[in-house]
Parts: C-alpha cells; sequence; structure tokens
C-alpha cells in the first residue's frame, strides 16, 4: 500500500515560499446535519427517491395487470407485506413533504398582484391545494366506482 | 461563441415532473399503497382495473405520471448526490445513471401500456 500522502494543492508549491495558498475551507459531507434549514433542504431532494420508488412499484404493478388476474392477485399480496406497507408508509410521508413544499414555493416563483397590491403568500398558494385536492378526488373516485 | 447549455431543458423536465409528482403521487400512494391492501377502502377488481388501463387517455395519463416524476427524480438525485456527498469527481458517470434510469424507465413504461391489450 502507499503509504506517502500525494502532495495536494492545498499545500504551496516547493518552487516559492510566496506563492499565494489556496482558498479552500473543507466543508464536511454532514454539512447538512446540524441545521434546520440544512436537514429540511436535503430531505426534501430526498423525496425524489421515493418518487422514483413509486413509479418502480406502479410499473410493476401494470406488469402484473398485463400478466392476468392471477399474476395481479399476487401483486396485491406482495403490496400487503410488512415491507411493502412499511415503505409505502415513508414513501407516502414524503411525497406529502415534496407536495407541500413545492406548492409553497409557487408565492416565491411569482409576485400576483391584485389592484397594485401583492396578494399575501397563502393567496399565491392556495390554487395549488385546492388542484390538489379536487385531482386527488376525481383520481379516488374514478379508481374507486 | 458560447456553448449553450442544456441545464434549461433538464430543468423544464425536472419542473414539470415536480408538478406531476405534487399533484398526483400522494393520491396514488395513499389508494394502491395503504387504503387498498390495508382494507380501508373496497379494492377494485381486477377487470375494473383493465377496463380503465384499456383506456387510451388513461395510459397517456400513466405514461405521463411514470415519465415526468422519473425525470424529476434524475434532476434532483443528481444534484443531492453532487451537492450533499460532494462526488463532485463522478458527475458525468452520475448524470448518466440519474437520466439513464429515467430513459429506461420510460421506455418501460411505453412498452408497458402500449402492449396491454
Amino acid at each position: 500500500m502507499c503509504a506517502v500522502k500525494q502532495p495536494t494543492t492545498r499545500t504551496a508549491p516547493a518552487y516559492t515560499e510566496f506563492h499565494p495558498r489556496w482558498y479552500r475551507p473543507q466543508v464536511s459531507v454532514y454539512w447538512w446535519l446540524f441545521q434546520r434549514q440544512y436537514l429540511k433542504f436535503i430531505l426534501r431532494e430526498l423525496s425524489s427517491v421515493f418518487v422514483a420508488a413509486f413509479v418502480v412499484i406502479t410499473l410493476l404493478q401494470l406488469n402484473a395487470l398485463r400478466n392476468g388476474p392471477e399474476a395481479y392477485a399476487r401483486f396485491q399480496q406482495w403490496l400487503q407485506t410488512p415491507a411493502a406497507i412499511a415503505l409505502n408508509v415513508v414513501s407516502f410521508c414524503f411525497v406529502v413533504f415534496h407536495a407541500i413544499t413545492w406548492f409553497n414555493l409557487a408565492p416565491s416563483a411569482m409576485a400576483v398582484r391584485l389592484r397594485g397590491k401583492p396578494l399575501p403568500d397563502f393567496m399565491v398558494a392556495a390554487p395549488n391545494y385546492a388542484v390538489w385536492l379536487v385531482v386527488s378526488g376525481a383520481v379516488a373516485w374514478l379508481v374507486l366506482r | 461563441m458560447e456553448r449553450q447549455s442544456n441545464e434549461a431543458f433538464f430543468w423544464t423536465l425536472f419542473s414539470a415532473g415536480g408538478v406531476i409528482a405534487a399533484i398526483l403521487i400522494p393520491v396514488h400512494i395513499f389508494l394502491f399503497g395503504l387504503a387498498f391492501p390495508l382494507g380501508w377502502l373496497p379494492a377494485p377488481s381486477y377487470e375494473h382495473m383493465m377496463a380503465l388501463v384499456r383506456l387510451p387517455v388513461v395510459r397517456i395519463y400513466l405514461f405521463v405520471l411514470c415519465s415526468l416524476p422519473l425525470f424529476h427524480w434524475a434532476h434532483r438525485f443528481r444534484y443531492t448526490l453532487f451537492d450533499g456527498l460532494q462526488v463532485k469527481h463522478l458527475n458525468e458517470v452520475i448524470f448518466t445513471l440519474c437520466y439513464g434510469g429515467a430513459v429506461v424507465g420510460t421506455v418501460l413504461a411505453g412498452y408497458l401500456l402500449w402492449n396491454m391489450g
């Protein structure tokens, strides 16, 4: 094994003692763990992993549907296993977190004015929640009909 | 002349996928992942599901529901690895894996829905 540490750009080169030192503060890999806002940011970004997991499960479900009633019944049984329920509980929490943070971005993305006065933030975000409710209701109605 | 960046294109996919994911995925996970398996609501029959999936508009809906959120994931996950874990030297590999995964998922969704019968 190579025990000698390779010289990095952080140490000044040998040919002159007046070479400027690079200012490169080392940031810990865990920089996001110790502040609520940073943690929230990383959790929000991680919600995308559960979005992808949902797509994978949906593709598997479509494949089961295509393979006939027995395959579909087997897949429904798998969805009842504790592991699948646990994954879906965590996914649901993350996806709702994504939805809320996404909807609440609307007031930052666009400044809506009514008669020259800026609308309060919750009035700009509110239509998102209305659409969310209506669309969720419509999907549930179509599936449960 | 400056080289044009593709960032706007990928950001548009990310943003469209974010809207789809926020509005549609919670109700899907609630119904198919929790309410039906746990017996909170009566699960739809195989026949009813097939009748729905046979409708072209439902197939287009499911294609969009699968594809755009994958591009949303690709963008976010790429930058999570980039910023969170600081693996900047693997940028090209991560880019290829993330967007490659999204393309593979999109092709699979298209294949499944096209051949649903």
